[in-house]
Order: C-alpha cells, then sequence, then structure tokens
C-alpha cells in the first residue's frame, strides 16, 4: 500500500493567540508551533497499515518553511518520505483551495491511500481530505475510528456517527479516510527513527497555483464577546440551595 | 436570494438541528426578498415539513436516498442544483453534513463555510465562524455567486420557525451512474442503552468536581428530580463511571436543551461546543475562575458535594 498523510502545522493549544495588525489571522511570532494533534492519529494509522501490508508512507504538508519541523517528526515515528509543498499564505486560502493545491501537487503519485487528521485545531475545516477524494475521484469515509484492510482492493472501515452509533463501510481503494482522535495510541519516535531522518527524502515543491480565489472575504477577526449576563450565586449552602430552587422555579420554569 | 435547505431526517424524525437551517434559510429569504427550497429524502416527514413556510418542499423519494449513502446525496444535490441553482445552500453542521457536504463543494466547485453560528446583512450577507477552537471569530462575507454554508447545533431558536402550508414537489434523480465504491454497513450501538440528549429539555451533566464514582448517584437523584438525562464531560466517560453515550462535547453529543445544569464541570472547550447553545445554563464550581462560569446563566461558586444533596432534599 503506498499510503500519504497529510500533517499539518498549527499553533499550540496553549498558545496565547493576538490578532495581527491587518486582522487577517494571528501574530505568528511568539507562537509555539506544533504538529496538529489529530494528525497524529492519521500518522500512527498509517504506520500500523503499512506495518501489516507492507509498502510506504508518505506525509505532505502545505505551508511555510517552518513546517520542518513537522516533517522531521514525523520522519522519526517512521514515514518513509516527506513532500513538503512550501506556500507562505497557506492560512488564506479557502478549504477547497487548499486541497486543488495539495490534489495538484500528489496527483501522480497514485496513493492508494489518503489519511487526514479529524480537523485542524486552527481553522478547523474538517474538509481537506474528503474534498481530495472528490478531485482524485477516491472513494472516502469520515471520522473513522478503526480500519481493517480485507483484500488489495477493499476495505472495512468503522465509522462514528453520532449520539453512540457507529457503522462498519465497505470502501474501495483508493480512498481518503479522516481519522477519528482516539482511533490509536500515536507512538514516539525512537532514537534510532531520529538518526534516521537526515538519509530520509523530503521533495520541495512549489506551489505553482496562482490568484486563486476563496469566493469571499474575511471581514472581520475578534475576541468573541461574552454575550451574557451572568448571575452570581454563593454563600452558604442553605442560601445557594433556596436561590437555585428559586431560579428553578420562578426564572427557567421547569419544575 | 434562492436558498436551498437540506432537511435531515434520522430514525423517521426530522433532526433538530435541519429545523434551526430552516429558521436561518427564512431569515435569508426575508431579508433577501429570496426564495426557498426545503430539500428532503423522506416521503413521510415531507408531510409534516410542509407546515413550515417556503417556496417549495423538493422531495427525492428513492430507496438510493432512504438510508444515508455519501454519493447518491451528492448526486441528488447535482440534480437539485442543475434544476434550481441556488445561490445558497444551508445544512445543519451534522456528522453527516461533515462527511458529505465537503464532497458536494468539490463537485460543484463551490465553497462551503462550515461550522458557522451565526449570519448578518451588515455589509452583503455574512456568516461568522469560530476558529482556534472558538477563541476567535472570523467574519465573512460571501461574494460567490453560490455558496454552501452549514451552522452548529444551537445557533438559531426553533422556536422562531414560520408556519404556512407549503407544496410538496416530488423529484426523480437518474442514480445510474452514481459509483458503487462506499458501501455502508447497518448502524449499531457500542453499548445498550445508548440516549439521545440532542432532544432532552433538561439535563444534568457531570464533571471531576463529582470526585468520586460512589457520588454518581446524587447526580442521577437529582436527574430524576427534575424529569432530566445525564450527561457528563469526557473525563467521567474516560474513568468508566459513566457510559460513552453521556457525553457531551466534541467528541460527544452537541446538546442545546431548555435547562443545562453542570455539576462540577470546568468547561474545557470541548465540553463547550457541545452544550454552550443551551437555552439556561446554571453551572456549579468551587473554581470561580472556572471557564464554564463565561457562558453560565447562573454561576453557582461552591463544592457539589454539600450542595446537590441539600438540593435533593429540597427538591
Amino acid at each position: 500500500m503506498k499510503i500519504c498523510v497529510l500533517m499539518k502545522q498549527v499553533a499550540s493549544e496553549d498558545s496565547s493567540l493576538v490578532i495581527n495588525n491587518d486582522k487577517s489571522g494571528v501574530e505568528l511570532n511568539g507562537l509555539n508551533l506544533v504538529t496538529n494533534e489529530p494528525d497524529n492519529y492519521a500518522l500512527e494509522e498509517a504506520l500500523s497499515i503499512k506495518e501489516k501490508t507492507s509498502g510506504e508512507v508518505v506525509i505532505c504538508t502545505l505551508g511555510p518553511d517552518s513546517c520542518q519541523q513537522v516533517i522531521k517528526d514525523s520522519l522519526a515515528k517512521g514515514a518513509d518520505k516527506a513532500i513538503h509543498i512550501t506556500m507562505d499564505n497557506s492560512n488564506e486560502l479557502s478549504p477547497l483551495n487548499i486541497s486543488k493545491v495539495i490534489a495538484e501537487n500528489i496527483k501522480e503519485e497514485n496513493f492508494d491511500i489518503i489519511l487526514s487528521g479529524l480537523q485542524s485545531n486552527d481553522y478547523g475545516y474538517a474538509q481537506i481530505g474528503i474534498i481530495l477524494s472528490e478531485l482524485l475521484g477516491y472513494s472516502h469515509a469520515s471520522l473513522v475510528i478503526g480500519t481493517e484492510i480485507i483484500n488489495d482492493t477493499t476495505l472495512k472501515v468503522k465509522r462514528e456517527l453520532e449520539n453512540g452509533w457507529f457503522q462498519w463501510s465497505e470502501i474501495d481503494l483508493p480512498t481518503s479516510l479522516s481519522i477519528q482522535s482516539g482511533i490509536n495510541n500515536p507512538r514516539y519516535a525512537t532514537l534510532k527513527g531520529i538518526m534516521s531522518v537526515k538519509n530520509k527524502p523530503v521533495e520541495k515543491l512549489e506551489n505553482k497555483s496562482n490568484n486563486l480565489n476563496n469566493g469571499y472575504t474575511l471581514k472581520d477577526l475578534y475576541i468573541p464577546k461574552k454575550s451574557k449576563d451572568v448571575q452570581i450565586i454563593e454563600g452558604s449552602t442553605d442560601e445557594i440551595v433556596n436561590e437555585i430552587i428559586d431560579v428553578l422555579k420562578n426564572k427557567i420554569k421547569v419544575i | 436570494m434562492k436558498i436551498a435547505v437540506y432537511i435531515q431526517t434520522n430514525d423517521n424524525k426530522i433532526s433538530p438541528m435541519s429545523l434551526e437551517s430552516l429558521v436561518a434559510a427564512q431569515k435569508i429569504k426575508k431579508e433577501t426578498n429570496g426564495q426557498l427550497h426545503a430539500i428532503i429524502f423522506n416521503k413521510d416527514l415531507s408531510n409534516e415539513l410542509s407546515n413550515y413556510q417556503c417556496d417549495s418542499i423538493m422531495l427525492i423519494d428513492d430507496p438510493n436516498v432512504t438510508d444515508y449513502s455519501p454519493l447518491h446525496f451528492i448526486e441528488s444535490f447535482n440534480k437539485i442544483n442543475n434544476n434550481i441553482k441556488p445561490n445558497l445552500f444551508v445544512f445543519g453542521h451534522s456528522y453527516e453534513t461533515r462527511d458529505w457536504v465537503p464532497r458536494l463543494s468539490a463537485k460543484l466547485d463551490i465553497p462551503f463555510l462550515a461550522d458557522c453560528i451565526s449570519l448578518n446583512f451588515s455589509d452583503g450577507f455574512q456568516i461568522v465562524r469560530p476558529i482556534y477552537q472558538a477563541k476567535l471569530n472570523q467574519e465573512i462575507k460571501l461574494t460567490s455567486e453560490q455558496s454552501i454554508v452549514s451552522f452548529q447545533a444551537g445557533s438559531f431558536n426553533v422556536e422562531d420557525i414560520e408556519k404556512q402550508d407549503s407544496n410538496i414537489e416530488t423529484i426523480s434523480v437518474d442514480f445510474s451512474s452514481v459509483s458503487n465504491c462506499i458501501r455502508p454497513g447497518e448502524k449499531f450501538q457500542e453499548n445498550a442503552g445508548g440516549v439521545d440528549l440532542t432532544s432532552a429539555d433538561i439535563i444534568v451533566s457531570v464533571g471531576r468536581g463529582i470526585a468520586k464514582e460512589e457520588n454518581i448517584p446524587m447526580v442521577e437523584d437529582l436527574s430524576k428530580k427534575l424529569n432530566a438525562q445525564i450527561g457528563s464531560s469526557r473525563p467521567i466517560v474516560d474513568a468508566g463511571w459513566l457510559d460513552h453515550s453521556r457525553q457531551i462535547g466534541s467528541s460527544g453529543q452537541t446538546v442545546s436543551p431548555k435547562l443545562y445544569f453542570s455539576v462540577g464541570i470546568s468547561g474545557a472547550i470541548q465540553h463547550l461546543v457541545g452544550m454552550k447553545g443551551s437555552k439556561n445554563i446554571i453551572a456549579i464550581n468551587k473554581d470561580p475562575n472556572a471557564p464554564i462560569f463565561e457562558i453560565a446563566d447562573y454561576a453557582v461558586i461552591g463544592d457539589v458535594l454539600e450542595i446537590i444533596p441539600k438540593l435533593n432534599e429540597n427538591l
């Protein structure tokens, strides 16, 4: 199996976000940049499929030079090769345009499986892997929390649905799957893995698509305002209980 | 503006999130003096839908789309698009939507702004969507001839729905060219007794502040007294104190009940996204700086282990 994993560099969850001057995004200086956490589950799934079937795991990332750390970490964990599509303003592109740029650059690789994390922790589109399936003519499944290889042409995937429901679907290769967090336990890099990084190929491709029109424009970026007036209830336990009962009875009117 | 809203159905019921989308679509119709078409794949429920105001209900009554099948759903919308070329497609942001609508966006080559929380007309048609796990909001102006948007649960209030009889028009779709490369199987639940919290009026939800598994029954008592369903944050489910089907948040259910009574939940963003659409939120927590208080209507600062038993006695 030739497997591609889409990996993204994002601000870590504890980063303090400062909106930049032209309100186009956040100030990059001072952000702690890390691999998007859900993508680690996708990489782990790719590595374990490779271990069961042999083949190759290629990671692909779109973004500026700072993404090198994502690439090194993934190669250290066991990916065989990396494709880095370099682009400084990829965060300003719509999911459809991001996918078009990626599709243009990877279509000739003829991957059997493309894996991506559930969604990114920054823009949270949760669309790229699925849009790629249409652009490349692949099957797809989202929110995958289990995979089973049936044969060279067919996979079974367990999908998470809403409200505690699940579903096994059979899908033909080639396919693009978005992986739900918690599907596996992502491995750590070994020392041997870290040493091997320098011998692994990193292909740098320059994005050739220009003048991509999103079909929408960003007008404002702001910190959400508290939309509610909070009524504080404190005091002795008896006072608190009486006040809660008053709220239930006379304000919300549920008892 | 010509608007097409998709009405999702689950287990022979109209999804509440879809009715919220219909409210959004009705608002847009009104503001733009537009045309609104509601699209549904279930014949029985199309009759129920015809009580609500829209210019037409488009019914696709075909075994290929009785159950969820992404490529057949996409072909249906391809047909709708060829027929009426809407300026805007509106969806509720359900797991199903997440699975097939990005692909529809690629097929029709029109942008999809997903997971929006509000709309306005202050400069053309604009939507607001949260980024960085809801730490920031983007306000976006749609400029494309055609666009797709989806709204988070709780973004609109079903009670605002406009009623008026609508006509049902049946559309037939030729599915013969649709690939069979995705074959969904039967749906199943991992554990018996899974609950649909999305339709609960009152939810009593328990978090780490409950401290011990032995304290869970006091929350169960409270929920009985309030005729409520029990929900929880992730740590309680991870610890095995409650079933996964009780979990609320990004990896569980998204709810917007009349009352969300939060017991010892600090309010990590992954939890808040699943319940912030609740109409009334009472939150009890020892820590006055707990993030749950940012979105609570009633912030009760105190120890749940003292308050809940006393409250149960007095209810």
